[in-house]
């Protein structure tokens, strides 16, 4: 028995306590930037992460079935979208950075927006992605502004995502209706009905479609394209000229967070140049919400842009969301296929 | 064993629990058991200490009358008293210890009191439980097992205590496991966004035209996703069937001579990760693929996109689960006995009246459940139509793009998971009514040495003729897969290369000894130690499970029977976020560990051993199991020396598809995946996601090596079935 206990006692002396303690983050952007953030961010700090990587609808989903007994600390990148959702349902915990002023204001405001409950950590603007070989075999000028997409040689050739599914069909309904107001969008929204072979379940098939070859046009965002592009895929984009909208990476506390210090000082480094340079290194090109972070020189500049005064706050409600869902899924998504 | 027995091992049962509930922590502990750091705070510490110390030192009062239950067992087990009286004394004793424990367990929680009437009955308490540990689940088995002692000793269950330990077990563990997580999202059907029940809310959800419509069968538009998932599964049971039989009849009634290639062939889909079929899919047939690219060279047709919607997804579901019903006929087949075929001959029938009238019929069971399993199996299935539906929805998507999609609406998911159920159901009790209740027995323990009739030719060519294009058409996939992980960027430029091998599974030489830097060691690790350890347990429940649903009379059997395929019915992502919701928090506290994630291997894959089991085992006949009860052989010696050894097919079944379901399961584990737990999958997937087929494939290659590996070494340590039988005639198939 005393041997038990010696030797029992040896091996809770051997296991190492770390002393600066341990952050749980739900990360939601490509995984080699999960892992690259969270080795940088142990190296800086000595605190260990375990970082767990799941899509932001994933992690919202299981935010929810776990708010009784929270196991995440800090919830880092995914569309701007379920964040609003989260802060809306009181998932997550408001919290004041000192690293705020350093931000873009587009950053800033979707932290004001949510009762501070969640920042901006990068931005991507919507656009198209076509397949130049499809492109030139078929002798069609690439699609330039949303009104090129209703042009007859587009017929079922262009793929966007289902907004049932997924949040980039949901910010590029919402660009519509805010540029050219509600009728009119889905007025348009029907009219290029006829020239959409699928509306995929996730919204990142349709620009995998576009570098496979399995259709010539996607409306997705412009940096996925970059990404298919590098990996040797015939894929360009280009933004659309009347205008578009983006989508705000966001990042937010989640309520009731074990390492509630921790997460700040993650919150806190994920904001800065240093941390923000690591999407690029991951070979991830959507424009970092730091002012002081570098740009790299592949990733699509928002100067470049026509882009509208987006506004989240509206958008973003569960309540319009629902609402232009309902409308897009009794009008347009039960039309005969063409 | 003699008739003391229950009695001392009631005593046994009582005394263990009593002694748990001293010397373990009854809840559960932040950094594990086997730290130890419990050893020292077991009476002082409130995380550490035990039950008995909970009560006296912690102020835990509501365990006081668990313990008194269990001490009341002792005596019952202790006190001289007939056999039935004795029974009557320890059922009393520890239902009401059960029914203690679950109140408490359920009653009291992270907060305090769970539910807000009990805190107004009660008043406010200052006090709260976290998960249930060691000590806690001791006194729980113990106190099920005095449970089946009791009900054995008043002669329930043939009084056979290891029958009813085993119902109960069974039962037990279907209850925690399977019932009540799915229970706990169900329940959300009937709620509002705030938790209060609305019950007309699920008629709301449920009568929409996005569900119902028929619109496609007259032309214009889409039918509802309800159609789809139907029109889909029957498609997808009936083609397995019949494809799964032709393989099974190829492999044991004609003299093919690549039936060991044959086999491997049949096996090979269902140890590929998910995703890979439809990827390479895609690449033969999709509009940049194979045959649309030279159809459009050679003869200029233009390229199309049929491969998206039905036909693809069918497509890839036949060549998923086509494996499944071939492991579910082949043991049936094979069990067929050649004495009745041999004396319909000897009737004058010809092979083809003995086949249709005899042979088929007496597979009759077999078919039933191969279309059952692959019905189910498509109606669950989530990885095929997601890659290959285009817009062509059904109900698993539907649900899943409920709970992870821009609606994120538990109550619509719950609502479309009680219709998949509905649709479970109603193919289980079609199977019932098709299997009906004939005698299907062949297997008994009179001479069996017939040969098994050869197959009518006929039946042989048509058997050949669906089965070997399919064989090639598998061959031809995979061997595009293989090539996949070999070339640079997949689809685009076939450069060899070896580097997505060398980047997922690098090992580097130091002077410390190896390491290994591959990017997917962690996950490969983790996979295999996961997927043995729920193997085994996934057929042992399973194959025990059947044995007690074909050869024991109890009541509740049909229930049970239902149960066990509870869980294979819900697709993957709803038992994924069940588990999550139900084990989130106290009583069962488990989620971001090792055990949530076996368990979910074990509760989601043990249906196939059930099925396969009580296939084969119905072809047993029960005068077997009476010989051996005649002998004197109780119920565990007949099941271990005489149904399992006949079941062997079986349980290499079972095990196999425990393992490679453990390995390729991605759905469900998604929302239980940590970043200590990464499974293969799931980094396999994230690779898809994010474009880098290479790497995905070059590792999908590797789990499928390693899985046939693991099949193999099954099948050897199991080994076959050896049935009195003369060996099959070679000249026969050719005659």
């Amino acid at each position: 028995m005393r041997l038990a206990t010696i030797v029992l006692g040896a091996l809770v002396l051997a296991s190492p306590a770390s002393a600066q303690g341990v952050v749980n983050v739900y990360c939601s952007v490509q995984v080699e930037w999960c892992t690259l953030a969270a080795n940088e961010f142990q190296k800086a700090s000595g605190i260990k992460v375990s970082m767990s990587q799941k899509g932001s609808g994933e992690t919202i989903a299981q935010l929810k079935a776990e708010a009784q007994n929270p196991k995440g600390d800090v919830w880092f990148g995914g569309t701007g979208d379920p964040h609003l959702q989260a802060a809306e349902e009181g998932l997550t915990e408001a919290y004041k950075s000192p690293r705020l002023a350093d931000l873009h204001p587009w950053a800033v405001k979707q932290n004001t927006d949510s009762g501070g409950k969640t920042v901006g950590i990068y931005a991507g603007a919507l656009g198209f992605g076509f397949n130049t070989e499809l492109l030139a075999k078929k002798n069609v000028k690439a699609p330039a502004c949303w009104a090129d997409l209703l042009k007859p040689e587009f017929k079922a050739e262009i793929q966007m995502a289902n907004p049932n599914s997924s949040g980039t069909a949901y910010v590029a309904i919402a660009t519509l209706v805010q540029l050219m107001g509600e009728e009119e969008a889905f007025k348009y929204l029907k009219k290029m009905h006829a020239n959409i072979n699928a509306y995929t379940r996730s919204g990142t098939a349709p620009m995998k479609a576009v570098a496979r070859g399995e259709t010539m046009v996607s409306i997705s965002f412009v940096h996925d394209g970059v990404t298919e592009a590098l990996a040797g895929f015939p894929v360009k984009t280009a933004t659309p000229c009347e205008g578009t909208g983006y989508e705000i990476g966001s990042m937010s506390l989640i309520k009731g967070a074990r390492n509630l210090p921790n997460a700040k000082k993650f919150y806190d480094w994920a904001l800065t140049p240093d941390a923000q340079k690591l999407g690029a290194q991951a070979k991830q090109f959507q424009v970092p919400s730091n002012k002081a972070t570098p740009l790299p020189p592949e990733a699509p500049k928002f100067s470049d842009m026509k882009l509208i005064d987006y506004d989240q706050a509206k958008y973003g409600k569960s309540a319009e969301r629902k609402r232009l869902i309902a409308r897009w899924d009794s009008e347009v998504g039960t039309l005969p296929k063409p | 064993m003699n008739s003391r027995a229950p009695v001392s091992w009631s005593a046994a049962w009582s005394a263990a629990g009593l002694l748990a509930a001293i010397v373990l922590p009854w809840y559960a502990l932040q950094e594990g058991l086997d730290s130890g750091a419990w050893f020292g705070g077991l009476w002082s510490s409130e995380d550490y200490a035990s039950a008995l110390a909970q009560v006296v030192e912690h102020g835990k009062w509501w365990l006081a009358p668990v313990l008194a239950a269990l001490m009341a067992c002792l005596a019952a087990a202790l006190v001289p008293a007939t056999r039935q009286r004795r029974g009557t004394l320890l059922l009393i004793a520890s239902t009401t210890g059960l029914l203690l424990f679950v109140v408490q367990a359920l009653g009291i929680g992270l907060r305090g009191w769970t539910a807000g009437w009990l805190t107004t009955m009660f008043g406010e308490l200052d006090t709260r439980q976290v998960g249930l540990g060691a000590g806690g689940a001791v006194v729980l088995v113990a106190l099920l097992s005095l449970l089946s002692i009791g009900l054995a000793l008043r002669g329930n269950f043939g009084g056979d205590a290891f029958v009813a330990g085993a119902v109960t077990t069974v039962a037990a563990s279907i209850v925690l496991f399977t019932a009540w997580p799915i229970l706990r999202i169900l329940v959300q059907a009937f709620q509002d966004g705030d938790g209060l029940l609305a019950p007309a809310l699920l008629v709301e959800r449920l009568a929409t035209e996005k569900i119902w419509s028929l619109r496609c069968l007259s032309g214009g538009g889409r039918c509802g996703v309800a159609w789809n998932t139907l029109f889909l599964a029957l498609g997808c049971g009936a083609g397995t069937t019949a494809l799964g039989l032709a393989f099974a009849l190829i492999v044991t009634r004609t003299s093919f001579g690549f039936k060991k290639t044959l086999r491997v062939l049949t096996v090979l889909p269902i140890v590929t990760p998910p995703f890979v079929i439809g990827l390479a899919l895609i690449l033969v047939f999709g509009r940049s693929g194979l045959v649309n690219q030279f159809l459009e060279w050679s003869m200029g047709i233009e390229p199309t996109r049929w491969i998206y919607g039905f036909q693809g997804v069918f497509l890839a579901q036949l060549f998923a689960f086509t494996p499944v019903a071939f492991l579910v006929l082949i043991g049936v087949v094979e069990g067929v006995s050649p004495t009745l075929e041999e004396a319909s001959q000897t009737l004058r029938a010809d092979r083809w009246a003995t086949f249709a009238t005899v042979s088929l019929p007496l597979m009759r069971p077999g078919l039933a459940n191969a279309f059952l399993v692959g019905f189910i199996e498509s109606i669950a299935d989530f990885g095929n139509p997601i890659v290959l539906g285009g817009d062509y929805g059904v109900l698993s998507t539907e649900i899943y793009f409920a709970v992870v999609g821009a609606q994120l609406d538990y109550g619509r998911a719950a609502s479309l998971a009680l219709l998949l159920l509905v649709f479970a159901l109603g193919a289980f009790f079609l199977q019932r009514r098709i299997v009906g209740t004939g005698s299907y027995a062949t297997i008994s323990g009179k001479g069996d040495s017939g040969l098994p009739t050869p197959l009518p030719d006929a039946a042989r060519r048509a058997a050949a003729w669906v089965a070997l294009p399919w064989a090639a058409f598998t061959l031809i996939l995979y061997g595009f897969a293989f090539v996949g992980g070999f070339v640079k960027v997949w689809g685009r430029d076939y450069t060899p290369t070896l580097d997505h091998y060398a980047k997922a599974f690098a090992v580097e030489r130091t002077a410390d000894g190896l390491i290994w830097t591959g990017a997917a060691w962690n996950s490969f690790w983790t996979t295999l130690k996961l997927a043995a350890i729920a193997a085994p347990l996934t057929a042992a429940l399973g194959l025990i499970a059947a044995w007690l649903l074909v050869r024991q009379r109890f009541t509740g059997r049909g229930t049970l029977e239902f149960a066990t395929m509870l869980s294979f019915a819900v697709p993957g992502t709803v038992i994924g976020v069940a588990y999550v919701f139900a084990f989130n928090v106290p009583p069962i506290e488990i989620t971001g560990t090792a055990m949530i994630i076996v368990l979910c291997f074990i509760f989601r894959n043990m249906p196939v051993g059930v099925r396969a089991g009580m296939a084969a085992m119905s072809q047993i006949d029960r005068s077997l199991d009476e010989a051996s009860l005649t002998l004197r052989g109780r119920a565990p010696q007949t099941l271990v020396y005489v149904v399992l050894p006949l079941l062997r097919p079986a349980i290499v079944g079972a095990l196999v598809y425990g393992f490679v379901r453990a390995v390729t399961t991605v759905s469900a584990v998604v929302f239980l995946v940590t970043a200590e737990y990464e499974l293969a999958t799931t980094y396999i997937i994230l690779r898809v996601i994010n474009g880098d087929y290479g790497l995905a494939i070059a590792y999908s290659c590797a789990l499928i090596v390693l899985m046939l590996a693991v099949i193999l070494l099954i099948q050897f340590a199991v080994g076959d079935r050896r049935l009195g039988r003369r060996a099959i005639a070679l000249r026969g198939g050719r005659a």
